[in-house]
C-alpha cells in the first residue's frame, strides 16, 4: 500500500490538471484511500503522472533482433552495466531486452507496444518481450501483405476473411492488426524488387487492389470490436507526394475507426512542375483531415536528429533509404506474410529533407486541435531513438527552445513548412493526453493512462523543472503495479510486466478452411503455427466489444 | 513392435538447422522407444529411432556418482568461484535452456559463447559489415527458380533442404519443382549434392573469395581477365554464364555451408556472397541463407543477440557485453590458457576442438551437461546427464532462417532439462554471489 502525497496531479482523462492531491495505491490498483500506516511518499513540488505509454515503437522480434546483430557499432559505445539486480545490455538504436525494459521505465514509460510482427515470428517475439522486463508490452500482427487473407478476399468470401482475421491475432496472440504498404510485399518478391504506388493498382498475382485490402482490413477490425483499430503504414511512406495517399487512405475508412501511424513520414508534397524531387509539406492538409474526423487518430513518427535505425516491414521502402545510406542493408521475405528491411540511418540538420521531415513533425503536433487523436512517437527507432523523447517533449512545451533549435536546420526546408508561424506550446497536460491518456485511450486499455479509482498503478513522478528535456529524462519515481520500481532514478528491483492480448471470437470452422493452404504453400506445419498459452508469462487478455458486452 | 504404441504427429526433429516440424513419430509405451519416424530423413530416423534413455548417472562428480542436485550445488560452487569462467556449446539444446545459460555468464561475470564460434561465426562478423537480403524457407519453396548451393553438401548434411524446402519442392510460383528451377553446385569437389545440379561448378581449394569477387565484378558489368581460369580453376565463360543466369532470375537464392566459412578467408568470404546476393537486387530479386547444422543454433544467435546485442563470443566480466571474436571466442579463451573454470552445454569441445584448447580443458574445473556420454563430459569435474531435447523436452527451437518451433517431445525421461537444471544452478549462484557479481567499479567508470 502506499499514498503518494502533496504532488500535482496531471490526469486528463479524469479531468485533473494539477491539483494537488493524495494518489492511494493498493494490490497493484488505484484506490479511493488507504489506512493510515501505508508508506507515505511525499511529492511536494513534484508533477505526478499515469505512466507513459507507447503505442508504436519497433522494440522485440525477428527484425529487431536483426537490426540487434547488424550494429556492433552502436552497442559499443553505450553500454548498460548489470547491477546487483539488473541485467547488463547494451544500448544504441536498438538495445538489448533488458536494456530496453529498464530505459522505458527510467524515461516513465510502463507500457509499449511492438508494432510489427509477422504471425510465424510471434513466439519470438514473445520470447524478447519476456525478456523485456518492468514494462507492460503487446505487439501488432501484420495482416496487410497476408496471402490467406488475400485468396479470401479475391473470392469475395468476407465472413472467412474476418474470421480468419480473429484467427491470426488470437493464434499470435497479438493486441492489434497491423497493416504496411498494403499490397507492396507480392511485387517486391515476385516481380523484381518492384512496388505498388496508388492505390487502385492491381496487387501482383492477385485480383485485388490495396483499397480493397484497406477497407476490408478496417471493417473486419472494426467489426470485430478490437480495443484498436485497424493499425495503418499506408503505402507511399517517404515518397515526395504521398500526402495524397494519405489522405485517401483515411477516406477509405468511411467512418470506421482506423490509427495512421507515424503520419509525419505521410504527409510529403512535392513542388508542382519542378523537376527535382524533394518533398515539401503538406502537414496542414494531414492535420487539417484528422481534426475534422474523430474516427482517424494518427501518431506521429516525429523524427530527431542523430543516429536512428531504419526496420519496416516495408521492404522497398528501406530498400530505397539503402541507396541513400550507402551501407549495410537486410531484407528479409516471410512467406505469405511480409517483407522486411532495415538500414542504419542518420537524421542530419543540415540536410533538406531531413530537416523537411523534421518541421513536418512538429508542425502536426503544433497543428493537432485533439491531442487525444495526434499522438507522441518517433516510430522508435525509425525516427529516432525513445530515448529522444524528453528532448521532443521539450521542442513541443519551449517555444524559445524550439527557435533555438530551427535555427540549426536547413533554411531552405524550413521555409517549405509553416513551423516559425507555430507559436503554441504544449501544456503539462497536453502532454500527459499525448503522451499517456491518449495513447491509452487509443488502445482500448481502459485501466491505462489515467489515476482513477481501479486504473492500474503504473504511475510517474517527475521532479518539476524549467528544462522539460531534463524533467521528462529522469523521473524521480516510477510506480509498476503498485510496485515502487523506481526510486530517486534508480531501479529498485525486479519487475516483469505483462503481456497485452486479444482473443477475438471466431467461427471454429475456419481452423479447417484455412488449413488447405498451409499444407500446400507453407513451410511449417499448420498444427505447429498457432503460439500456445506457455508463451504469455504474464499476461493480461483484453476483451473485445462484443466480449466485454457479453460479460457485462 | 509391441501392442501399445502411440503416435505423435507433426513432431520436430532437432538432428540438424532444417528442423523438419512434419514427423509422425510412433512411439512404443512398453520399450520405450520410437519405432518408426514418418517423414524423417535418413539421418532423422537414426535421431529417433536409435535413441534410447541411457542407464546413466544422474551425475558424476570427479567420477563418482551423485545426485543430480548434488551437482548443482558443485558446479554452483565452481562457477561463485571463478575468476574468469567461460560457458561454451548451446546449439542443441531449447532457447529457454539458452536464456538461463546467459543469465548465469552475465551473473558472474563470463564469457557466453556457442558453436556458432566454430561453424558460422563468420557469417555473422560478415553480416555485421554488409547485411544479408534472406527469406524463409517458405519463400525459396515458392518463388525460387535460381538456387545456387555453394560451399556445402546438403544431400549428405541437410537431405530435406532438398527435397521439403528447396530443389525438388513444388511451390506456388514454382509448381513444377524442380523442372522450374535451376539448380547450381558450387564446391571444391563433386559431392552427392552434384546429382541434384543442372550445373556444377568446381573451385580450386581455398579459391573461393576470388570467384565470389569475379561475380560481383562481372554482374556489375566490370572487367574480368580470363587468367580468373587459372586462379580459381573456373572458367570465365561458365562465370559469365553465372553471372547471366543470376540476373536473368526472378528470385535467385544463395545457401552456402562451412565450405566458405571455415576455409581461407573465413569472413571475406561469406562477406563476399552476403555482397554478391545484395547487388544482385539492383537488377532482380535475390536472397541469401547460411546452412545451419545444429537443430538449434539458431537459437542461440538470437537468444544471446537479444540479451546481450552480440550473436556469440561474448564476454561479461566488465559489468556490460563486449564483443571480440578471436579474443572472446572459446576455442581462443581456452588455448590462452585463459579460462579458469568452463561449463559446457550440449556441445562436445573435448572432441572437435585443437588439441591446446582439449588440454586447457583437462587442467581446469569443468561443468558438463549433456544426455550421453561425451569426450568433454568424461573429462568433466561435474557431469550432469539431462534429458534429450525435442525427444524428451519440449521447448522452443528456430529453424535455420530464425522460424520459431515448439517441440513435442515422445518420450518420458528420468532426467532433467537442461534449463531446469541451469535455472536451479543460476539461483544457487546468485545466492552464494549475493545476487549478480558487480565488477570492480573503477573498470566500470573508466568504460562508461
Amino acid at each position: 500500500m502506499l499514498r503518494i502525497v502533496n504532488g500535482r496531479v496531471y490526469d486528463p482523462a479524469n479531468g485533473i490538471d494539477g491539483e494537488v492531491r493524495d494518489v492511494c495505491i493498493a494490490d497493484g490498483r488505484i484506490v479511493a484511500d488507504v489506512a493510515a500506516q501505508a508508506r507515505r511518499i511525499d511529492v511536494q513540488g513534484m508533477v505526478v503522472m499515469p505512466g507513459g505509454l507507447d503505442i508504436h515503437c519497433h522494440i522485440a522480434g525477428p527484425k529487431v533482433n536483426l537490426a540487434r546483430k547488424l550494429q556492433p557499432e552502436d552497442h559499443r559505445v553505450d553500454v548498460q552495466p548489470r547491477t546487483a539486480i539488473t541485467r547488463s545490455g547494451v544500448g544504441g538504436t536498438v538495445p538489448s531486452t533488458f536494456t530496453t525494459g529498464y530505459r522505458y521505465a527510467l524515461l516513465g514509460y510502463t507500457t509499449a507496444m511492438e508494432a510489427a510482427v509477422p504471425p510465424i515470428n510471434a513466439r519470438h517475439t514473445l520470447e524478447e518481450l519476456h525478456d523485456t522486463p518492468i514494462i507492460d508490452k503487446g505487439f501488432y500482427v501484420l495482416m496487410g501483405n497476408n496471402v490467406v487473407l488475400y485468396k479470401m478476399l479475391e473470392k469475395g468470401h468476407r465472413e472467412e476473411f474476418r474470421n480468419t482475421v480473429a484467427w491470426l491475432l488470437a493464434a499470435s496472440k497479438a493486441y492489434a492488426a497491423k497493416l504496411v504498404n498494403p499490397g507492396g510485399d507480392e511485387a517486391w518478391k515476385g516481380r523484381r524488387n518492384a512496388n505498388v504506388t496508388r492505390l487502385d493498382e492491381k496487387i501482383e498475382s492477385f485480383e485485388l487492389t490495396p483499397r480493397q485490402v484497406i477497407g476490408a482490413l478496417i471493417e473486419a477490425v472494426d467489426g470485430l470490436g478490437l480495443p484498436h483499430p485497424a493499425h495503418i503504414h499506408c503505402n507511399n511512406l517517404g515518397h515526395s507526394g504521398n500526402f495524397e495517399t494519405t489522405l485517401e487512405t483515411m477516406r477509405i475508412a468511411d467512418g470506421h475507426r482506423a490509427h495512421i501511424t507515424h503520419v509525419q513520414f505521410h504527409s510529403y508534397g512535392h513542388v508542382a512542375g519542378k523537376s527535382n524531387d524533394d518533398p515539401t509539406s503538406r502537414a496542414r492538409e494531414i492535420a487539417q483531415y484528422v481534426n475534422t474526423h474523430p474516427n482517424i487518430s494518427a501518431d506521429v513518427g516525429q523524427v530527431m536528429f542523430g543516429q536512428a535505425t531504419a526496420m519496416t516491414a516495408d521492404a522497398p521502402l528501406a530498400y530505397m533509404l539503402s541507396r541513400f545510406a550507402g551501407g549495410k542493408w537486410v531484407n528479409a521475405d516471410t512467406e505469405h506474410e511480409s517483407g522486411c528491411g532495415i538500414v542504419p540511418f542518420a537524421y542530419q540538420d543540415r540536410i533538406y529533407t531531413h530537416a523537411l521531415q523534421w518541421a513536418i513533425g512538429l508542425e502536426l503536433f503544433l497543428m493537432s486541435e485533439d491531442p487525444w487523436r495526434m499522438v507522441l512517437s518517433t516510430d522508435h527507432p525509425n525516427g529516432g531513438s525513445f530515448m529522444s523523447y524528453p528532448k521532443l517533449i521539450r521542442l513541443l512545451m519551449d517555444r524559445e527552445f524550439r527557435k533555438e533549435e530551427m535555427a540549426k536546420v536547413n533554411p531552405r526546408a524550413l521555409r517549405q513548412t509553416v513551423l516559425a508561424d507555430l507559436d503554441r506550446e504544449y501544456t503539462l497536460r497536453e502532454i500527459a493526453i499525448v503522451t499517456r491518456a491518449g495513447p491509452a485511450r487509443l488502445l482500448g486499455l481502459t485501466n491505462k493512462g489515467h489515476l482513477g479509482v481501479g486504473a492500474d498503478a503504473d504511475i510517474t513522478i517527475y521532479e518539476d523543472r524549467e528544462d522539460k528535456e531534463q524533467m521528462f529524462s529522469a523521473p524521480r519515481y516510477v510506480i509498476k503495479d503498485g510496485q515502487l520500481v523506481i526510486e530517486d532514478h534508480e531501479i529498485r528491483t525486479e519487475h516483469e510486466g505483462r503481456v497485452l492480448h486479444v482473443a477475438p471470437d471466431y467461427d471454429p470452422g475456419i481452423v479447417e478452411v484455412i488449413r488447405p493452404f498451409f499444407e500446400s504453400y507453407y513451410s511449417i506445419r499448420f498444427d505447429n503455427y498457432a503460439v500456445d498459452d506457455s508463451y504469455l508469462g504474464k499476461h493480461e487478455l483484453v476483451a473485445t466489444a462484443q466480449q466485454r458486452a457479453a460479460g457485462a | 513392435m509391441s501392442a501399445n504404441t502411440h503416435v505423435i504427429r507433426d513432431a520436430t526433429c532437432t538432428f540438424c538447422g532444417c528442423v523438419c516440424d512434419d514427423m509422425h513419430l510412433t512411439v512404443d509405451d512398453d520399450t520405450h522407444k520410437i519405432v518408426k519416424a514418418e517423414n524423417a530423413c535418413v539421418l532423422g530416423r537414426a535421431w529417433f529411432k536409435e535413441h534410447g534413455i541411457e542407464e546413466r548417472p544422474y551425475a558424476l562428480i570427479d567420477g563418482a556418482e551423485a545426485s543430480t542436485q548434488e551437482a548443482i550445488e558443485a558446479a554452483a560452487q565452481i562457477l561463485a568461484n571463478a575468476r574468469y569462467p567461460i560457458i561454451y556449446g548451446l546449439s542443441d539444446t531449447t532457447c529457454e535452456a539458452q536464456r538461463e545459460a546467459v543469465a548465469i555468464a552475465d551473473a558472474i561475470g563470463g564469457t557466453i559463447d556457442t558453436t556458432t564460434s566454430v561453424c558460422h561465426g563468420p557469417s555473422g562478423m560478415a553480416f555485421q559489415g554488409v547485411g544479408e537480403s534472406t527469406a524463409t524457407l517458405g519463400e525459396m519453396r515458392n518463388r525460387a527458380d535460381l538456387l545456387i548451393f555453394w560451399g556445402g553438401n546438403p544431400a549428405e548434411s541437410h537431405p530435406r533442404l532438398f527435397t521439403r524446402y528447396t530443389v525438388t519442392a513444388k511451390g506456388m510460383y514454382v509448381p513444377n519443382g524442380k523442372k522450374d528451377r535451376t539448380v547450381v553446385l558450387v564446391d571444391v569437389r563433386r559431392t552427392p549434392s552434384a546429382a541434384v545440379a543442372d550445373i556444377f561448378v568446381q573451385v580450386k581449394p581455398r579459391r573461393d573469395f576470388e570467384v565470389l569477387w569475379a561475380l560481383r565484378a562481372l554482374v556489375k558489368g566490370r572487367h574480368v581477365d580470363p587468367c580468373i581460369e587459372q586462379l580459381t580453376g573456373v572458367s570465365l565463360a561458365t562465370l559469365q554464364d553465372l553471372a547471366a543466369r543470376m540476373k536473368a532470375c526472378r528470385f535467385g537464392v544463395l545457401l552456402f555451408g562451412m565450405g566458405l566459412t571455415m576455409t581461407r578467408g573465413r569472413h571475406f568470404n561469406s562477406g563476399a556472397l552476403l555482397a554478391l546476393a545484395s547487388d544482385l537486387n539492383e537488377y532482380t530479386h535475390f536472397v541469401a541463407k547460411p546452412v545451419r547444422g545444429h537443430g538449434n543454433v539458431t537459437g542461440a544467435d538470437n537468444v544471446v543477440s537479444w540479451q546481450t546485442g552480440f550473436p556469440f563470443g561474448v564476454n561479461l566480466s566488465r559489468g556490460y557485453p563486449r564483443f571480440n571474436p578471436g579474443e572472446f571466442t572459446t576455442v581462443d579463451v581456452l588455448s590462452r590458457g585463459e579460462a579458469d573454470a568452463a561449463m559446457i552445454i550440449a556441445a562436445d569441445p573435448a572432441s572437435n576442438f585443437p588439441q591446446p584448447a582439449i588440454e586447457h580443458l583437462r587442467r581446469i574445473p569443468v561443468i558438463a551437461l549433456d544426455p550421453k556420454s561425451t569426450h568433454t563430459s568424461r573429462l568433466a569435474k561435474v557431469a550432469i546427464t539431462t534429458a534429450t531435447y525435442g525427444i524428451s523436452v519440449g521447448g522452443t527451437v528456430y529453424r535455420m532462417d530464425d522460424v520459431p518451433l515448439t517441440l513435442r517431445p515422445a518420450l518420458p525421461s528420468p532426467y532433467p532439462s537442461d534449463q531446469s537444471v541451469l535455472k536451479r544452478m543460476k539461483e544457487r549462484v546468485r545466492e552464494l554471489i549475493g545476487g549478480n557479481r558487480m565488477p570492480p567499479m573503477d573498470r566500470v567508470a573508466v568504460a562508461a
